[in-house]
Parts: structure tokens; sequence; C-alpha cells
């Protein structure tokens, strides 16, 4: 009688790995954990306290300071997005093998990249809050250093996929390097480049928004100050502002994608 | 021969008017927004003198046994909270995204599924660790119970997105022999969809390694809370240290999360 | 010979007041190839699909083993369709899985779901599946994934997942549309053969009226929703075939 074997031995070893390999990590992980007992049997009456406290909702703040600090959100994402736009194009170009041929300067603008990426955008906040001060100029840098690593590193991976045909036209036409960017690359990797802008703009509200925690200006600000003096109900709308606005961008991104892209 | 052929149609590289206008526009905003923001080249040029003197501070990293140790704990609890969040948000997601997937589930369903996932992606991974940090405590189980949140709303979304791109043919096939509802799941959906699924746990694994950094400023556990204590001590050089393990462990993260996901194609 | 299947009036309507089926009346015997013959949109993919309940009719009765087909729902369908072998015009197998796990899908009627889940069928089932493969010429082919077989391999694992069901009834919705001439020929052979060994009555949906006089026993034609011809392939003429297709067209179908 014929049997029917699954897997490959090497597959069975390699599966097998896995499950154990996973296992020993959750087994590992969830005993040096450290859960206090007494706070986890509190959860539900702090959780429903903390609801309690959130309504009625302190719709005062909103002119206070909410307003104001939306708008500074706002723009933080918007500038900070745009700068990064504009920084990023150097670094993905020095990072595609096709484009540069140096594959130390490959490595170094892949190194620039991953670094960015690493390095959350509220850790780069605190950076920048001590180099230039709290206040949206250090909300907006943070959000531009940490969204050239993630434009960058998907713009490299459009060049470098890019068909080599026309390309290679424009070369063999005698094209100077500048013009073989402009006029070879560019139009190709367009699309690509504003579906990106667009993907990491709406990224970029949600993460200006709790730069503030830390002084970086927005809504953050706000929210952090309410949670200090323990106002729960100014942090009800702060929550609520924050949802609102990230309902509105996803509706906006929707929109402009089916339109354009 | 038509000679009324317009200039415009003669024209190779006629001017784009409305392509023009957006760009001035953006130009436009950003000094507008940079004045908002009081962003001037002033601020940014005595700001670099400060960063000069905060990178001096920060220069040589801190490499003390003590502060490695520090690191350690902190690192280690911060991959912790990773794991655990990327295992239980796996486990979570798989009935959600199933429940959230309009060509398998009637609308009431798929609808309340879509609503609750919706409702998970709303809130950044940090706010949500205040809140659980309110709720059971300052601590790494905050932390996880943060990052379960972000790991349902962004596996259980594209999970959904991919039960529906997928090919109901061969589904209709497998529910044509009288297979009951999971069999047709397991047989029939399952095939055509895990290999997807796969990569998105791993590619969450990877995102929440990068979180657990961060959730740590808010009371959430890990490295973070390393990270901001040294910050607030002014211990720059620490902060280095720390940021360098960082980009080291996610760098390393990138590279093994790339191998797994290509290994599952 | 007591009918296998006995289709009672059965109307489907897809929009009110435009019925894609008239009270279509059928009886199918319990052996040999019945091949129901027809322009596209006819309603014979309809026909079909309603047997399985894959359409659900408007009205009318399917009698199947003693039961109305028509009014079945939930395990009471699905038992069954157990005993229904389905062979489609794009096979829809599961591409990603293999040939024989392909095959075993066709048991899994029977099988709890953590025997799917582990894979752990059981053996009687997986020695059949190896005999039936064997028996379409693909005895090789077991752990090959199903998306690197061409057509009418494809569709041989088609065919054997539908006997891998021991069914009473095979229904074959355009099994031989996507297939090139010769291959179209070698599955409607496989097909008529398989089934007549197995003692299992056929009902084949098919637009190419050459292969159904040469395989079938029993031509059904059909025409706008209705049907217009039922007798033995030799007794198809000219004029019945004018009235099925309404013009010239069967010639290159």
């Amino acid at each position: 009688m014929r049997r029917w074997r699954r897997f490959t031995p090497a597959q069975r070893i390699g599966r097998a790995l896995t499950y154990v390999l996973a296992a020993v990590a959750v087994v590992w992980s969830l005993r040096t954990i450290e859960v206090i007992p007494e706070f986890l049997y509190d959860a539900p009456e702090q959780t429903a306290d903390l609801f309690r406290r959130m309504w009625p909702i302190d719709w005062a703040f909103w002119g206070e300071m909410v307003a104001e600090a939306l708008v500074e959100t706002f723009h933080t994402a918007t500038l900070g997005t745009i700068i990064a736009l504009v920084l990023s194009v150097p670094v993905a170009l020095l990072a595609a093998r096709n484009v540069t041929p140096s594959a130390t300067l490959n490595l170094l603008a892949k190194f620039i990249l991953v670094s960015s990426r690493s390095v959350n955008s509220l850790i780069w906040a605190l950076l920048f809050v001590a180099i230039f001060g709290p206040g949206a100029l250090a909300g907006t840098l943070a959000i531009a250093f940490r969204s050239i690593g993630f434009v960058g590193k998907l713009l490299a991976e459009a060049l470098e996929e890019m068909p080599r045909g026309p390309l290679e036209a424009l070369v063999a036409a005698g094209a100077p390097r500048p013009s073989i960017l402009l006029k070879g690359y560019w139009p190709q990797v367009e699309p690509s480049f504003w579906s990106v802008a667009l993907f990491r703009w709406d990224i970029n509200i949600r993460e200006s928004a709790v730069l503030g925690l830390v002084g970086a200006g927005g809504i953050g600000v706000a929210l952090d100050t309410a949670l200090n003096n323990l106002y729960w109900d100014q942090v009800g709308l702060c929550l609520l502002v924050i949802f609102a606005v990230v309902v509105a961008t996803e509706i906006a991104t929707s929109a402009i994608r089916s339109r354009i892209i | 021969m038509d000679r009324r052929v317009s200039a415009a149609a003669r024209t190779p590289f006629p001017a784009n008017w409305t392509v023009r206008a957006l760009w001035t526009a953006l130009a436009l905003y950003v000094l507008y927004a940079c004045g908002i923001l009081d962003v001037s080249w002033d601020r940014f040029l005595r700001g670099l003198d400060n960063g000069d003197r905060f990178l001096r501070r920060m220069f040589p990293p801190d490499l003390s046994a003590q502060k490695l140790d520090l690191l350690r704990v902190g690192m280690l609890e911060s991959m912790q909270i990773a794991v655990l969040s990327t295992a239980a948000g796996i486990v979570l997601s798989l009935p959600l995204g199933l429940l959230a997937a309009r060509n398998l589930m009637p609308g009431w369903v798929s609808w309340t599924a879509r609503g609750a996932i919706a409702l998970c992606r709303s809130f950044h991974p940090v706010i949500t660790a205040i809140l659980f940090v309110k709720a059971v405590g300052f601590g790494a189980l905050a932390g996880v119970l943060a990052l379960i949140v972000a790991s349902m709303g962004f596996i259980s979304k594209l999970f959904a997105e991919a039960i529906e791109e997928m090919s109901l043919r061969q589904v209709e096939a497998v529910r044509a022999t009288g297979a009951g509802f999971f069999n047709v799941l397991v047989m029939g959906v399952f095939p055509q969809v895990i290999a997807r699924f796969i990569g998105f746990c791993v590619y969450q694994l990877d995102s929440n390694l990068r979180n657990s950094t961060m959730v740590g400023i808010v009371g959430g556990g890990g490295i973070g809370a390393t990270l901001f204590t040294a910050y607030q001590r002014f211990d720059y050089d620490f902060v280095l240290t720390i940021l360098l393990a960082i980009i080291a462990v996610i760098m390393v993260a990138e590279v093994v999360s790339a191998q797994l996901r290509k290994a599952f194609q | 010979m007591s009918a296998a299947l006995a289709i009672r009036n059965l109307r489907k309507e897809y929009r009110a007041g435009v019925p894609v089926l008239r009270d279509v009346s059928l009886e199918v015997g319990g052996t040999g190839m019945t091949a129901i013959i027809g322009p596209s949109g006819t309603g014979k993919s309809t026909l079909i699909r309603c047997i399985n309940r894959l359409v659900d009719p408007t009205a009318g009765e399917i009698l199947f083993g003693g039961q109305d087909l028509a009014r079945l729902k939930g395990r009471a369908l699905r038992k069954a369709r157990r005993r229904i072998g389905m062979v489609f015009q794009e096979y829809n197998l599961v591409e990603r899985l293999s040939v024989i796990e392909n095959l075993l899908c066709g048991r899994l009627g029977y099988v709890p779901v953590w025997r799917a889940w582990l894979r752990r069928f059981p053996p009687q089932d997986v020695a059949r599946a190896f005999d039936l493969l064997d028996a379409v010429g693909l005895g090789d082919f077991a752990t090959r994934r199903a998306d690197a077989l061409s057509g009418g391999q494809r569709q041989r694992v088609g065919i054997a997942r539908a006997i891998m069901q021991d069914p009473e009834l095979v229904l074959a919705d355009e099994p031989t549309s996507s297939l090139d001439p010769k291959t179209s020929v070698e599955i409607m052979e496989l097909l008529a053969r398989l089934a007549r060994e197995r003692g299992i009555p056929v009902v084949v949906n098919i637009h190419n009226v050459e292969l159904a006089k040469r395989f079938a026993e029993r031509i059904v034609g059909m025409s706008q929703g209705a049907i217009v011809f039922d007798g033995a392939p030799s007794e198809l003429r000219e004029s019945d075939l004018l009235a099925i297709y309404g013009g010239e067209g069967w010639i290159d179908a």
C-alpha cells in the first residue's frame, strides 16, 4: 500500500524547528513578563472608572486648546511628509543598485534608511525636543526623519524593480545622467511615488497626534496636559478628536486614491 | 488636408496648467506652514548649534557594565512584549479576519467585525498603551495589550482582504462535495490565503518589535522606559547606546523577517 | 430501470418574470451518460447546478434517493451533496493543494475537521485515492501541486475527485469547454468509462454536439429554458438541431 508523504524530511525538520522555536519564545516571554495579580483583578473596575470619568466630555477644552493644537498637528504631519519626500529622493537614488553602482554608497544609503525606520517618531521627537526645544519644529523634523526611511525604502525598491528597456534606450541615445533620471526613471516611478507619499501622509497624521506627549507640539500636548491633570473628560475630548481626524484622513485618502491614482 | 489643426496639437510639450498650479500651491503651502509652526531658518540654525553640543554629549556611547546590563534587561523585555503581542494577536486575528470577510459571512457579521477592526486601528499604540496603563497598571502587560490591539487591527484587515480576493470557484467545488463549513475553510479557503497570512504575521512581528521600543515611554515596559529615564536624566551617552542597540536589533529582525516571508511564498 | 434522478416542473428565475428554466421535467435512469446540449444562455448550466443546489430553484421538485433536493437545507443538504459528484468547466481544483489533497477533498463530507486539518485521512481513503489516480493515468502526480498541471491533467483530477465521493450520480458542467479538441475527447472518454465501470449515471452539460453524440446514450436538447428533444443520439436529426440551436451555429461547436 502506497504511503502519502505530505512533506519531505527536510521540510518536516524545518516545520518542527519553527514550531519549537515559536513555542519556546512564547513560553519564555510568558514566564518572564511580570503580571501583578492585584492590578489584573482591578482591571475591570479601573476600566469602568476610566469610562465613567471620561463622560460627560469636556467640550470647552476644544476652544481652550484642542482646536489650535489640531491645526498644528495637521501642519506638522503635512510639512514633515513634504520634507521627508524631498530628502528621501537622493537617499533612495543612492540606495538603488541600478542607479548607483557603488556598493559602498548603496550600503551607506541603506544604513541611513534602516536607522531612520528603526527609531520611532516618538523617539526622534525626544531627540529633537532636546536639540530644538519643545514645539512643532521638533515634531515636524521627527516626522520627517522617520518617514525618510519608509519612503526611501519603497522608492529604492521601485527603482530597482524598474524594467530596463526604456532606460537602455535613453542611454543608447547618448542622454546625460540627469536626463536619464528625469525622463527615464521618474516617469516610471512617479505613480508609486505619489501612492507611497499619500500612504505615509495618512500614517503621519496619526503619528503627529501623539508626538505632543513628549512636547513636540500638536494634539499630543493637549492630551498630555489633560493626562497630567487627570482631567479624564478632557482626555475623552482629545481621543474623540483624534478618532475623528483619523476617520477624516482615511476618507480623504480613499477619495484621492480612487480619483487620481 | 485640414490646415486648421490647432496650434496646441502641434506643440510636443504643452504646458499643463493644472499641474503647474498644484506645484505652486504646494510651494505656497510649505511657506505658510513654516510660518504657522514657527519653523524659521533662524531657529533651525540656533538648533544646529544646540544640536552640535547635544551630539557631543552623546559621543562616545556609554558602554559601562552597569548600563549594558540595564540595556540587556530592557531589550529583552521589549522582545518579550513583541513576541507575546504578536502571538496573541495572530490567534485573535484569525477568527476576526474570517468574520470580517464579506464573501464568507452574512452582512451584519462582517460589518460588525469590520467595525471592531477599524476601532483597533484608529488609535496609535501609544494611546492605547496609556489607556491600558490606567486599566492594568504600569509595566509590560499594558504594552502587550496595547500591541495586541494594534496587531489585530493590522492582521485582521489584511487577512479579510485576502479572503475577499480569493477564488470562489475553488471554494464552490469543495462545497459541492458535501463538506461542512469548517472543512470548506480548511481545504478550500485556507490553502488560498495562508501564505499571505503568514506574511502579514511576520511583518507584524517586525512592527511590534519596533513599537515595543516606544510603549515604555508612557509606562508600557520595555527599552522605551529605560530610554526615557536616561533621557530625563540627561544621560545622553547612554541614550546613544540604547539607540544603537535598537537600530541593530531591528536591522537583524528585518533581515530575518524578509527571509521568512520569502520562505513561505 | 428505476430513475436515479427525477426533476419535476423545475423553474428558475434570476429576475422576476424572466425565467431561465421553464417547468423542466426530466428523469435520469440508473446508468449511462445523458448529455444536455443547447446554445449558451439556454439554461443548461442552471439546470445542472440546481440539482446539487449550487443554484437555488424558484419552484419545482428534484427527487433523488427518496428526497426532494430542492427542499433540503443545512446538514441534510450536505449529506445529499456527498452522494453527487461534480466536474467543473474550469476544473476548480484548489490550486495550492497537491493532487492527492484535491482528491481527498472528495471525502470531506465524511471526515471530521481535525482529520482534514492534520491531513490524517483514513488509510482506506488514501489507498482509494492512489487507485483512482492510477485509473486516470496520473499515478506519479500525487504530491504535485495542482497548479503545476496542464488543463487536461487538472480535469482528470477533477473527475477523480468526483468519483472519490463514491457518488450515486455525477454531474459535469461543460467539462471540456476549456480544453483543446484532442484532450476533450480523452476527458469524455475517461468520464464515460469510469462511470460505466462503476455503474454511476452521468449528466453532462456540453455544447459540442459531436462529442455528445459519440459518448452519451441519451441526448436532451434544450432551447430557451425548455426541453425540445429527448432521445438517443441516432434519433437526432437536423430538424431537431435546428429547433435546438435555431440556426447552423452548431456546426462550429
